[in-house]
C-alpha cells in the first residue's frame, strides 16, 4: 500500500463526455484534511462529484488505499466513503433520527431494519455531533445549522474511512461554521478519517487543512499545504482579486486603497494605528502611514491600506533615509494624524517626527 | 421550548398497530357487506352457507359464487396493485401526485388491451389472460416511455404530469375510435371495460391476476430497503450503496407490470393510486416503505372495494363507472394534499 489513503491519478472530469478539468493528480494521507478552493462555478463540485463516483470521470480514476473507486460496486464504496452533498434530502415525514439512520443502510438486513448495535451507532453520531436533542424533530423544521450537523451525523454512522462534503459551511453563521469544522477536525485527528472537501471561507480553509487544491481554470495548477498555497500572488490569481488584496499572516481579505493623492500622514506604532487605518479606509481618505517596523501588526494592515508605507526593520534605530523619506511625505500632506506610540530607546526618531508635525503645525492628536 | 411534542417510539408502534389493524378491519367488514348487498337479496344464513357448505339455491350459488365473490377479490386485489403502483410511481418521480392514471400508464395499456381483444377476437376467436397482461405490460412500457422522454426534456413536474394527461387523451381517443369500429359483440364488454369496472371478473382471471399482484407485491415489499434509500433522493441514495441505474429500471418495470395488470382486467381506474399512498402515509406519520407498501396494499384494497361498493348499489340497477365513485372521493383527497404542501412551506 502506497503512503497516502487516497490519490488521483491523470483523473479528467467532466459532464457528457467533455472534460472540464484534466489530469487531476492528488494524495491524501490518511486522517488529512483536504479543502478544495476556487470561484464560484470553477469545478470543485464536480471534482468532488467524480471522486464520490456520481460522475463518471471521463479518464483516470481515483483510488481509495490502492483499491480503484472505478472498479468499485457502490455498496463497496458506501462502506468507505460517505458525503455530506448540497443537493436536498428529498424524503418526506422524515424525523431527524430517520435521517441518520440512513447511514445505516450499507450494515442493515435486507430489509433495513436497526439492529440495537445499529441504534447505538446512530445515538452515537448524534451526540458527536451534539444534535441528541434533535433526534425526534422533523427534519425539515430544523435550521441550516442543525441540518448540516444531522447531514454530517449522517454521514459519520455510516462509519466510512473518508468523508466528501460539498460546501458544508455554506449558509452557516460563524458560530456553526466553527462547530462543523471543529466536528470534522477531531473526527480527522483522533479517528483518521480522510476529509475531503470544497469551502468557500479561504481563511477558514487555511486554518483547518492540511492540503490544499486550488480550482481554476482546466488543469490543477497549485496544489500543496497551506503554507505553500496562501501566498498573497497565489490567492489573488486563482480568484481574480483585482480590487483588494488578501493578507497572507491574516489569512483575510481586504478591500482596495483608497485612490489619489494622500493629503494625510498617520503616525502610528504596535498596533495603535489599526482602528485609524480602516476608519481612513472607510472614508476613502488616501494616507501614508510611517514609520513602522515591519514586525509590528500596524505595519501589516498599512501594507493592504496605506498609499505608501515608511518602514524599518526590526530592532534597529531609525536610519537617516527612513527618517528623511517620512517627512519629505509629510510636507505633502495637509494633516498628520498621531494615534500614539511607545517611544524607547530605538525608535526615539518618532518622537524627533513629531515634533517636526507640530511645528509645520499639521499635527492632530488623536 | 418545543411545542410540538414529538412522538415517542412505543407511540409510534401503537399507531403503526393501530393504522393495520384499522385497515384490516375495515377489510373484513367491507368484504361481508359487499357480499351481503345487491339486487337480489340473500340472508346472512344463505351466504353462510354458499361459501362454506357450498348448500343452496342454485340461483344464489350463481350470485354469491360467480358474481360477488370474484368481484370483490377482483376490487380488493387491484385496487391493492393500484395503490402500490401508484406508490411506486411517486417514488421514482419524485413526485407525490404520480401515479398511474395521471401519467396516462393506465391509458396506454387500455389502447394496447383493447388492440389485442378486438385483433384476437377477429383472428383467433378468443384472448387469455396472459395475453390481456402481456399487452397491458407493454401499452404501460410504452407510455411511460413517453413520460420518460417528456421528463428528461421537461424538468419541470407540473409539465411531466401535463405530458402524462396528453398521452392519457391521445389513448383514450384511439381506444375509442378502435371500439366504434369493433364488431358489435364485443363493443358492449369493450365500453364497459375501458371506463373502468371490476365487474363481469371470471375465477380464471382472479387466480391469474391475483397471483401475479401478489409476487409483485412480495417482490417491491422485498425492495423496501432501496426504496427507502430512494426516497431521499438519486445522489444520496448511490452514496448508500444503492446501484441507482439498475434501481430505477425495477421501478420502472414492476410498477408497469402492475399498473398494466390492473387495467387489463379492470380498465383504467383513477386516483386511487395517488390518495391511498397519500391517505395511508398521514395515517402512520412516516413514509417508510417497509410499512407504507403493506399498509397502502391493503388500503388500496379497501378504497376499491368501498367504492365499488357504491358504485353498483347506490343508483342500482344501474351501476356506476368505478372511476367515477374513485373520482368522487380520491380526487378531494389529491387537492386536500396540494393545498397542504403549497401553504406548509415551498
Amino acid at each position: 500500500m502506497s503512503e497516502y489513503y487516497f490519490r488521483t491519478s491523470e483523473l479528467s472530469v467532466g459532464y457528457n463526455g467533455r472534460p472540464l478539468i484534466h489530469d487531476i493528480e492528488i494524495c491524501v494521507r490518511a486522517g488529512e484534511i483536504l479543502t478544495l478552493i476556487g470561484p464560484n462555478g470553477s469545478g470543485k463540485s464536480t471534482i468532488l462529484k467524480s471522486i464520490t463516483k456520481h460522475l463518471a470521470a471521463i479518464r483516470g480514476d481515483s483510488f481509495i488505499a490502492d483499491a480503484s473507486v472505478g472498479a468499485m460496486s457502490y455498496k463497496e464504496l458506501s462502506r468507505r466513503l460517505a458525503v455530506v452533498l448540497t443537493e436536498r434530502i428529498k424524503g418526506e415525514l422524515l424525523t431527524c433520527w430517520d435521517v441518520v439512520a440512513t447511514g445505516r443502510y450499507p450494515y442493515t438486513n435486507s430489509l433495513g431494519l436497526l439492529s440495537g448495535k445499529d441504534r447505538d451507532k446512530v445515538r452515537a453520531a448524534m451526540e458527536r455531533v451534539h444534535a441528541a436533542d434533535l433526534a425526534e424533530r422533523d427534519f425539515t423544521a430544523i435550521s441550516d445549522g442543525q441540518r448540516q450537523r444531522i447531514l454530517l451525523a449522517r454521514a459519520i454512522c455510516q462509519e466510512p474511512e473518508i468523508i466528501v462534503l460539498d460546501e458544508p459551511t455554506s449558509f452557516l453563521d460563524i458560530r456553526h461554521k466553527l462547530e462543523l469544522l471543529t466536528i470534522l477536525r477531531t473526527m480527522a485527528k483522533e479517528k483518521g478519517i480522510t476529509v475531503i472537501m470544497s469551502l468557500h471561507e479561504i481563511d477558514l480553509a487555511q486554518k483547518i487543512s492540511d492540503k490544499i487544491m486550488c480550482v481554476h481554470g482546466d488543469v490543477i495548477e497549485h496544489f500543496g499545504t497551506p503554507d505553500e498555497i496562501f501566498r498573497p500572488e497565489i490567492i489573488n490569481d486563482l480568484y481574480g482579486i483585482t480590487e483588494g488584496t488578501y493578507n497572507i499572516t491574516f489569512g483575510s481579505v481586504e478591500l482596495p486603497r483608497p485612490a489619489g493623492e494622500p493629503k494625510t500622514f498617520v503616525i502610528s506604532g504596535c498596533g495603535s494605528g489599526v482602528v485609524l487605518f480602516r476608519r481612513l479606509q472607510k472614508e476613502n481618505t488616501p494616507f501614508y502611514a510611517g514609520i513602522l517596523y515591519r514586525n509590528d501588526v500596524d505595519w501589516q494592515v498599512a501594507q493592504n491600506l496605506a498609499a505608501e508605507v515608511v518602514a524599518e526593520d526590526p530592532f534597529m534605530p531609525i536610519s537617516d533615509g527612513t527618517y528623511q523619506r517620512a517627512l519629505a511625505l509629510m510636507r505633502q500632506c495637509e494633516t498628520v494624524l498621531c494615534a500614539g506610540v511607545p517611544i524607547g530607546e530605538t525608535n526615539r526618531r518618532i518622537a524627533d517626527l513629531i515634533e517636526a508635525a507640530r511645528s509645520m503645525g499639521l499635527l492632530q492628536e488623536e | 421550548m418545543n411545542q410540538a411534542v414529538p412522538d415517542s417510539a412505543a407511540a409510534r408502534r401503537a399507531r403503526y398497530a393501530a393504522v393495520f389493524i384499522g385497515l384490516l378491519a375495515a377489510f373484513a367488514a367491507l368484504t361481508v357487506w359487499n357480499i351481503n348487498s345487491g339486487s337480489v337479496h340473500i340472508s346472512v344464513a344463505d351466504i353462510a352457507r354458499i361459501i362454506f357448505l357450498h348448500q343452496g339455491d342454485d340461483t344464489q350459488m350463481g350470485i354469491i359464487w360467480k358474481l360477488r365473490l370474484p368481484r370483490i377479490v377482483a376490487s380488493a386485489v387491484l385496487g391493492g396493485g393500484l395503490a402500490l403502483s401508484g406508490f411506486l410511481m411517486q417514488t421514482f418521480f419524485g413526485n407525490p401526485i404520480a401515479g398511474p392514471f395521471v401519467l396516462g400508464i393506465s391509458s396506454g395499456s387500455k389502447l394496447f388491451v383493447a388492440l389485442t381483444m378486438i385483433v384476437a377476437l377477429r383472428y383467433i376467436s378468443f384472448v387469455s389472460s396472459w395475453m390481456m397482461v402481456a399487452a397491458a405490460f407493454v401499452g404501460a412500457l410504452i407510455a411511460m416511455g413517453f413520460v420518460l422522454l417528456a421528463a428528461r426534456s421537461i424538468r419541470q413536474m407540473s409539465m411531466l404530469l401535463v405530458a402524462g394527461i396528453m398521452i392519457s387523451y391521445i389513448c383514450s381517443a384511439v381506444t375509442e375510435f378502435l371500439i366504434t369500429f369493433a364488431k358489435d359483440s364485443d363493443i358492449v364488454n369493450l365500453h364497459t371495460w375501458s371506463q373502468g369496472s371490476f365487474s363481469g371478473t371470471k375465477w380464471a382471471d382472479v387466480r391469474f391476476f391475483t397471483l401475479t399482484i401478489l409476487i409483485c407485491f412480495l417482490v417491491v415489499f422485498l425492495l423496501s430497503k432501496p426504496i427507502g434509500a430512494y426516497q431521499m433522493g438519486e445522489a444520496y441514495a448511490q452514496s448508500m450503496g444503492v446501484n441507482v441505474k439498475r434501481f430505477r429500471v425495477v421501478l420502472i418495470l414492476m410498477s408497469s407490470l402492475i399498473a398494466g395488470c390492473v387495467t387489463a382486467f379492470a380498465g383504467p381506474i383513477s386516483f386511487v393510486g395517488i390518495a391511498v399512498p397519500h391517505l395511508i402515509k398521514m395515517l402512520l406519520k412516516t413514509a417508510r416503505p417497509i410499512l407504507v407498501i403493506p399498509a397502502s396494499f391493503l388500503g388500496g384494497g379497501v378504497f376499491c372495494m368501498f367504492c365499488d361498493y357504491i358504485a353498483r348499489t347506490a343508483f342500482a340497477p344501474v351501476e356506476l363507472s368505478i372511476s367515477t365513485v374513485t373520482a368522487l372521493f380520491g380526487a378531494p383527497v389529491v387537492i386536500a394534499m396540494l393545498i397542504r404542501r403549497h401553504g406548509g412551506r415551498m
